[in-house]
């Protein structure tokens, strides 16, 4: 069977919804953003696959934009957690509870 | 001669990598969620960088060379080092295996299902004959983006001294 737009798009799910059972089900703050990570790529790959079958390159300068504020995301998010270790010694996800009712 | 030729241009060649590469990418994700070897951080960080490296493949199979190259030098460069980093800085403990709760399971399989049932959606609706005649060469896509999207270009950079500025505040010792 000819590889099409559909198989691209299957993959991109079952990446997104990896990256969704893993940031619901892990506990270890690190492992959450990877799975993070993992979403958006997904997203990424969905984008590109819609930009070549669609002919236009717009997809594409949006995916080079989503890599440049996911590299900011990730530095900002990386020194949130060490400041949050810092502070709790913990980067379990229940440890860090103070903000529960 | 002529039938490998046919055999290349046909696109079998491609399709076969495709599935390699669409394979490698979704094993290697689900060994970043769900190792059933190591729970320690380090793994799925190695395994992430696999993933991305055979997302690039993907990429390059989708005539998107800049992006798959960005994609690696970016991702499995500059932001998996980064989380490495933090990782070895953080000398974090090991996982310990705990049940997993019918609470966090419920709510998982649920909007999984949800994603799920808006992929089928979408996927119905989709009415796409072009054939694809796309080259997401290095040099369209900064023709494009010195033209049409300069104004998000610079909005991009402010965004990362921003982020710069605020990494470093956010890292000094005296955090008040």
């Amino acid at each position: 069977m000819h590889v099409s737009l559909h198989h691209y798009l299957f993959v991109s799910f079952m990446l997104f919804s990896l990256g969704l059972l893993g940031v619901i089900m892990r506990r270890n703050l690190l492992v959450i953003y990877m799975s993070l990570e993992l979403m958006l790529n997904a997203a990424n790959l969905a984008l590109v696959s819609f930009s070549r079958f669609n002919n236009k390159l717009d997809g594409q300068v949006l995916v080079f934009f989503i890599i440049t504020v996911a590299a900011a995301e990730v530095a900002v998010g990386l020194a949130l957690i060490v400041a949050l270790f810092r502070k709790r010694q913990s980067a379990h996800v229940e440890d860090l509870t103070s903000m529960k009712l | 001669m002529e039938a490998i030729n046919n055999l290349i241009s046909g696109g079998v060649v491609q399709d076969i990598m495709f599935y390699v590469f669409a394979a490698l990418t979704l094993l290697c994700a689900i060994l970043v969620v769900a190792n059933p070897f190591s729970r320690s951080p380090v793994t799925s960080a190695m395994f992430l960088v696999l993933t991305i490296i055979s997302m690039s493949g993907l990429f390059l199979l989708l005539h998107a060379f800049f992006l798959a190259a960005v994609q690696i030098l970016v991702y499995a460069g500059a932001v998996m080092v980064l989380f490495l980093f933090v990782i070895m800085l953080l000398d974090l403990k090991e996982e310990q295996r705990r049940k997993i709760k019918f609470f966090g399971l419920a709510a998982g399989l649920v909007s999984v299902s949800i994603v799920a049932g808006i992929f089928i959606k979408s996927l119905a609706s989709i009415k796409l004959t072009a054939e694809p005649a796309l080259e997401g060469e290095t040099y369209v896509l900064g023709k494009l983006l010195f033209t049409q999207y300069t104004l998000p270009f610079e909005i991009i950079s402010i965004l990362l001294l921003v982020a710069m500025v605020g990494v470093i505040l956010l890292s000094k010792k005296k955090l008040e």
